[in-house]
């Protein structure tokens, strides 16, 4: 367990033309669970590969408990990482794969069997220690590679690359949560990439998301459905993501489209701005509101998926299942001030004006 | 996939560690090009002091075997004809075999396993057993002493072989294709040759390098069924052989010729060439 | 998923193969039976004699020792070319220029006509201006027209020399194959590079393996050319293989009798290993296989669903 630390990390594949991975600085508290994600491109997977050590960073230096271990390679420092399929030595029992890291390492046969039973327990495997691991259930095979990890006991993280890619879908949920739990269970620093927002945010303590190498925004789940400081927090996060428009403050008002929205919170804002606001914050309104065309609506069981339009701009909301709504009406809806956000060069800057009596829902 | 055991900026590795296996390599292979480099030194060489002196290093050069080679028609005759039947060859046998390795990626039918086996065991079969037949059966057709009948006869162990690999490669390209080509109108011979056909393209690279490989390389069944009309290089090497004072210099320099084509074909496909290795079926 | 689809009519697109293949193969095979069971005495005296032909064979001490010879040359070639095979494929460069360059001349004996092999080392091993021979030479008298033991071991070397690079190129696309992550994994293990070899490389290269061993097993059991050109079989029969034997029976002797029948007998043996060849190589994509898989699909289905009946019934919920 230790705190793991990256100063101005940056890397570059091709000499400095282009970054995968732009600088970044950051601390990785010791025992929390970390998720990376974004897109695919976006460096996550640079930026886990840098801190096992398959890398060296073209810039910036790596300390574990303020050692400085840029240079050293995979095996010296005290790191394992679960693959996007399990990597498994076939021709040894699920034992003898545990027992390997530690045996690699010369630590005493008695140590070996104690750890390989303790991790062995925790994760479940009493009855398959003897068998082949090519015979277990694909998710079963990966926390087999996750016990190589955990078995030995200086390990100061476990990174997690797309762990779940090839796991059957019936199996991912379970999997998800077994990982949540030997996190809690073991308390070590956990680092998880993953281009899949659900993972990431019923993983995670804290997500790091990320595009074209940079983090965006670092937040827990909440943070970034609620409050994103970045149009990608909008876009990326939430099924679906946020809608967008385009719009123009003046006079402390927004207006997008030839319709105005409402009044702006940060009264020194004007200009041009893009108004972002999530399906789930577009609300019907019973009177006020904007007008808008019902073009779909969608039965998703819990809920409605309704596509409106508003001046040919397409908005999504998420309505209540049993609100009577359908497609080919025109109705009035409004934006939820305080989830209704302004950004600026995609960097969020204000929101819209809360209203001073209670809001219609 | 990988492409590296030891990626370049990998964390830990010296900058000045000294890569024994890229030197261990080099200099096996300087080792096993001792015998090729012995021949290339004997092409050009004269007669005379190949077989009296004997030097690593050639104090005098000629290159008269290969002037000779190339001014005599029986010489450069028989490279022709091995090139000839070859490439009639691989042609042929890519052809013939594209559309049946396509049946057996895409289809199942009565007794394919079957079909399939029995493709194999012509490719491994014994080319001794098949002289006498051959050579009464090419004899009939009055086809003895051509290039054609050659060209036909590789047939037997390169067909096979070219369905093998073809099928190998066809199996790569998703179902998915045929149906979308399908439902967008293409007729089926349109869909194989525009759409198809191109996608496979490095297998067929693969295929026509190991059809003229075995084409190229083989002696007994190009001796046996030609005469002095389509004499292959390998059978007009080895009619030098036996006579009464070997012509080493242009033997060796037929010999050194003979190793050129094979090496310009290999170049062309060898980005394709461990593919075809990967699928193991060689 | 890519399923294929039943259509008996694929037997049009595979026509064609099939005619060639048994133009060339079938009505030779048909002849050759013909004539192992048939003593042609003159073409209109034929006298049908069984298994006699067979028997004769089977019995030939000369056959006998070639089989003998050749059992042993496969042998000790694949004992040198496999380990050898693997060596080099495990050195070989793989990025950059370099890894073409190095395919490109590790590929090059593949490429040499047989009879040149034979040729090349030929003189290579004479001991009068061949460098082998002369090298050998200082070392102990080597003579391959004379010393059985000289021709056996330029044999041997020279289908090492001809033939280590298939097992190469073999072994080389196998650990390509091998993905990263493997080798990732086993670095954060802390495994020695033996133990990568044992336990990540070598099993993941087993079916290759598997395959160059069987390829060049059932190869070197039909050699010709390099052979006969090397040595002629001699000194004596010291490298009388089968195939040069059986050359010499149906072409030197013209006894069309024995040699039918040694062919089919020679043939059958290479079928054998070919089947356990074709047995191997597609372990994994026969009929039987897919009924495997999907017992396998449905066994698995039906644990789920147990499972989901024993989390429902104890209540577990999402956390």
């Amino acid at each position: 367990m230790a705190t793991i630390e990256l100063q101005n990390i940056a890397h570059s594949y091709d000499g400095g033309e282009t970054f995968a991975l732009k600088e970044i600085s950051m601390t990785w508290e010791d025992g929390k669970a970390y998720a990376l994600l974004g897109p695919s491109g976006c460096g996550k997977t640079t930026l886990l590969n840098i801190m096992s050590g398959i890398i060296k960073p073209s810039h910036g230096r790596i300390l574990i408990d303020g050692v400085d271990i840029t240079d050293k390679p995979t095996e010296e420092r005290n790191i394992a990482q679960v693959f996007q399929f399990p990597v498994l030595y076939d021709t040894m029992s699920v034992r003898k794969n545990l027992e390997f890291p530690l045996k690699n390492r010369k630590v005493p046969a008695d140590k070996i069997q104690q750890r390989v039973a303790h991790i062995a327990e925790l994760l479940g495997l009493e009855d398959q220690l003897d068998i082949r691991p090519g015979k277990l259930r694909s998710d079963l095979q990966q926390i087999v590679s996750l016990g190589r990890g955990l078995v030995r006991e200086d390990v100061a993280a476990i990174l997690f690359d797309e762990p779940l890619t090839v796991i059957d879908q019936n199996f991912k949920w379970t999997l998800r949560n077994r990982l949540k739990r030997l996190h809690l269970a073991t308390g070590v620093t956990l680092v998880y990439v993953t281009h899949d927002q659900t993972e990431a945010l019923t993983f995670a303590d804290d997500v790091l998301l990320m595009k074209d190498g940079e983090v965006v925004q670092v937040g827990s789940a909440n943070d970034l459905f609620l409050e994103p400081s970045h149009e990608f927090s909008g876009y990326f996060i939430g099924s679906p993501g946020m809608n967008f428009l385009d719009a123009e403050v003046s006079n402390h008002e927004v207006v997008a489209h030839g319709v105005h929205l409402g009044p702006v919170a940060d009264t020194s804002l004007s200009g041009p701005h893009r108004v972002g606001v999530r399906p789930e914050f577009v609300v019907p309104v019973e009177k006020g509101g904007i007008d808008m065309d019902v073009v779909k609506v969608e039965n998703r069981g819990g809920f409605q998926l309704a596509q409106l339009a508003l001046a040919d701009q397409k908005i999504m909301a998420k309505l209540d299942a049993d609100l009577e709504i359908s497609a080919g009406e025109r109705r009035a809806f409004g934006f939820v001030p305080e989830r209704t956000f302004l950004f600026h060069d995609e960097r969020a800057v204000s929101t819209m004006k809360p209203m001073s009596a209670g809001a219609a829902r | 996939m990988s492409d590296t055991i030891a990626p370049v900026q990998r964390a830990g590795t010296k900058g000045t560690y000294f890569d024994w296996k890229s030197w261990l390599f080099w200099l096996i292979m300087a080792v096993w090009s001792i015998p090729l480099l012995w021949l290339m030194s004997m092409s050009v060489r004269y007669n005379e002091d190949i077989l009296t002196v004997f030097e690593i290093i050639p104090s005098r050069i000629s290159f008269r075997g290969y002037i000779e080679f190339f001014s005599e028609p029986q010489w450069y005759g028989a490279l022709i004809n091995s090139l000839s039947y070859t490439t009639m060859n691989m042609v042929l046998s890519v052809a013939v075999a594209l559309p049946a390795a396509y049946a057996f990626s895409r289809f199942t039918f009565s007794g394919d396993k079957h079909l399939f086996f029995w493709l194999l065991t012509n490719r491994m079969a014994p080319a001794a057993v098949f002289l006498l037949p051959f050579f009464q059966m090419y004899q009939s057709l009055g086809l003895f002493d051509t290039t054609y009948a050659v060209a036909l006869a590789h047939m037997l162990f390169n067909v096979p072989l070219a369905v093998w690999i073809l099928e190998g490669f066809m199996s790569g390209v998703p179902r998915q294709l045929d149906e979308m080509a399908e439902i967008d109108g293409y007729s089926f011979p349109r869909f194989f040759l525009t759409v198809f056909v191109p996608m496979i393209r490095a297998g067929i690279g693969v295929t026509a390098f190991f059809a003229f490989m075995f084409s190229w390389v083989e002696l007994l069944i190009a001796k046996t069924l030609t005469g002095p009309q389509a004499m292959p290089l390998a059978v007009q090497m080895s009619t030098t052989s036996t006579a009464a004072g070997l012509d080493w210099a242009l033997l060796s320099a037929a010999g050194v010729i003979a190793i050129i084509p094979g090496v310009i074909v290999i170049w062309f496909v060898r980005n394709y060439i461990a593919k075809g290795f990967a699928l193991g079926r060689v | 998923m890519n399923t294929k689809k039943k259509n008996n009519r694929a037997w049009f697109l595979v026509l064609p193969v099939v005619l060639v293949v048994a133009f060339t193969a079938i009505i030779p095979l048909m002849t050759v039976a013909n004539y192992s069971v048939q003593d042609v005495l003159s073409p209109d005296n034929r006298v049908f004699v069984g298994l006699e032909f067979f028997r004769q064979i089977t019995t030939d001490p000369a056959i006998v020792a070639a089989f003998q010879r050749n059992i042993i040359f496969s042998t000790q070639i694949l004992a040198i070319e496999i380990p050898l095979g693997i060596m080099i494929a495990k050195l070989m460069p793989r990025r950059g220029w370099k890894a073409a360059a190095a395919l490109v001349i590790v590929a090059i004996p593949l490429v040499i006509p047989w009879n040149v092999v034979g040729t090349t080392w030929r003189v290579f091993a004479r001991p009068d201006v061949g460098l082998l021979g002369v090298t050998m030479n200082q070392f102990r008298p080597f003579d391959i027209g004379n010393t059985p033991a000289d021709a056996w071991f330029t044999m041997v070397m020279m289908d090492v020399w001809h033939w280590t690079p298939l097992v190469a190129l073999l072994v080389y696309a196998g650990l390509r194959a091998i993905p990263d992550a493997y080798y990732q994994a086993a670095s954060i293990d802390g495994a020695s590079a033996v133990s990568v070899f044992r336990f990540v490389e070598l099993p993941k290269l087993r079916r290759v393996l598997m395959i160059a061993l069987l390829l060049r097993f059932m190869d070197s059991f039909m050699i010709y050319a390099e052979p006969y050109i090397l040595t002629g079989g001699g000194p004596g029969t010291a490298t009388e293989v089968m195939s040069i034997l059986l050359a010499v029976i149906a072409v030197i002797q013209f006894d069309l009798g024995q040699a039918a029948a040694f062919s089919l007998i020679y043939f059958l043996i290479i079928q054998i290993f070919s089947f356990i060849f074709f047995t191997v190589l597609t372990l994994d994509e026969r009929p039987g296989a897919t009924k495997r898989a999907e017992k396998k699909v449905k066994a698995e289905a039906r644990k789920r669903e147990m499972a989901d009946d024993a989390a429902s019934r104890s209540g577990v919920t999402n956390e």
